[in-house]
């Protein structure tokens, strides 16, 4: 057989084709259960991670029943009390597509140790693609309890660093109102000259993606500020 | 051309000299990186940090191993016209079973490995191995030639992003190596060097590891 002939080719492609379409096909649905399961119990690692509980992954549903006593949908301030999807189930990268009054996002309500803490998810835009993370706040819906950051394809050792313990240790103890009870936000600022309770160090070499969680934080705090003022 | 068969020794034995020469050769002597020149890109990309660096040998090294054997039993099968393709499309489902798998079974890796799946995609000494040996050969000895051109450009990877690690986080494996008391924060007088954070640098360290080794392997530099 002349396999340099048009008709071989053609035939050779499509089978090609064909084989490997079903090969990938067949892959991607039997491993989907496996990979979204992953993907649910990393979400609750992290939920938990803001609160300094750390947990091993397949141990991460049992914790985190154990420790997130409420989960709350926010909108524009105030509690929907009728949600349509359930607080875990949203869709963060859709949620803020919306502006920050419209959108209804998920609250995470902690008890630890008999403190209470408030988890608030980030979601945002690095320098690659999407970045995201958690913030927990001490019972004063004020002053940080701990921060956990992640990232989707930032560069290693430049903006991938925020996913790495030094930089989200910076945000313990930060403030996101001041002492009037006016939003601040916490800025992301160049290295080596955060000053005060409202800013945290950099990464160098990764400027964009700082930025990213600086305007990240500051957009999806927006929503919260109210339910969080109402609080007091 | 390049689809032509070498003929096949009846008693070659396995680790025949020929054969090992295939694993040692790009080592040293036919090294991708340094004296091939190919996949120079990933090895600026992704030698800021010497974890990455290992992961991103290991992953090009399955994949190149397996595409040479894939690619080698499809060899007599191949029309000419659209090998370059068929290579891409092996190339491109291996990339992707393995990490629809690394996401299912070791989920931290295939985090680790994610921004990197695409480049072991474009990577030329893929389709270079495809292209030059796996269709002329034997499926073992394209597993040989595949596993010694990803150690010879998984060495390479490692030599530069243990420099840069070292050099420009002060770190190793995620480990800080320079003691922090030499740091000037802490009144001590050293500075990491921020340059080997950016790319140029494994540029010139590349350069470099060139240098020394045609300096000591006389046999590589060209007669003018």
């Amino acid at each position: 057989m002349d396999i340099n002939s048009n008709k071989y080719t053609y035939t050779f492609a499509i089978i090609l084709v064909v084989v490997v379409a079903a090969l990938l096909s067949f892959a991607s649905i039997g491993l989907k259960p496996f990979q979204q399961k992953n993907i649910v119990l990393e979400k609750k690692q992290n939920i938990l991670k803001s609160i300094n509980i750390v947990v091993e992954r397949d141990q991460a549903d049992e914790a985190y029943d154990k420790y997130i006593k409420e989960s709350l949908v926010i909108q524009n301030g105030k509690v929907v009390s009728d949600p349509k999807v359930p607080a875990f189930d949203i869709d963060m990268a859709e949620a803020i597509r919306s502006s920050t009054d419209e959108r209804s996002v998920p609250l995470y309500v902690a008890d630890k140790d008999g403190e209470r803490y408030y988890i608030v998810p980030l979601r945002g835009k690095g320098l690659w693609g999407p970045i995201w993370g958690y913030i927990a706040l001490k019972d004063d819906a004020n002053t940080v309890a701990g921060a956990t950051f992640d990232h989707q394809g930032e560069t290693p050792g430049l903006g991938a660093e925020i996913a790495q313990q030094a930089f989200q240790d910076e945000f313990t103890g930060k403030r996101i109102m001041d002492d009037d009870g006016d939003f601040k936000s916490i800025r992301v600022v160049k290295k080596g000259q955060a000053s005060d309770d409202f800013q945290v160090d950099g990464i160098s070499g990764g400027t964009i993606t700082s930025n990213g969680v600086d305007a990240m934080i500051e957009d999806n705090f927006k929503s919260y500020i109210g339910y969080f003022s109402s609080l007091k | 051309m390049a689809d032509t068969q070498v003929k096949v020794q009846e008693k070659e034995p396995l680790f025949s000299k020929k054969n090992r020469a295939l694993v040692t050769d790009p080592l040293n002597d036919n090294n991708p990186i340094t004296v091939q020149v190919l996949g120079i890109c990933s090895a600026l990309a992704i030698t800021v940090k010497l974890e990455p660096a290992i992961v991103m040998a290991l992953s090009v090294m399955f994949v190149l191993a397996a595409g040479n054997v894939v690619i080698s039993l499809l060899r007599n099968l191949i029309p000419n016209r659209i090998r370059i393709i068929v290579q891409l499309v092996v190339v491109a489902s291996l990339v992707i079973l393995v990490d629809q798998f690394l996401k299912a079974f070791v989920y931290d890796v295939s985090k680790q490995l994610s921004v990197f799946v695409g480049l072991i995609i474009t990577n030329c000494i893929i389709m270079g191995r495809f292209e030059a040996f796996a269709l002329g050969n034997t499926p073992w000895k394209s597993f040989m030639d595949g596993i010694g051109n990803a150690l010879g450009y998984g060495i390479i990877l490692i030599i530069v992003a243990f420099f840069r690690e070292l050099l420009g986080s002060g770190t190793l494996l995620g480990m800080q190596v320079i003691p922090s008391s030499w740091y000037l924060a802490e009144g001590g007088f050293y500075s990491n060097n921020g340059f080997f954070l950016f790319p140029p640098m494994a540029l010139i360290v590349v350069g470099l590891i060139i240098w020394a080794q045609r300096a000591k392997n006389t046999k590589l530099i060209e007669e003018n």
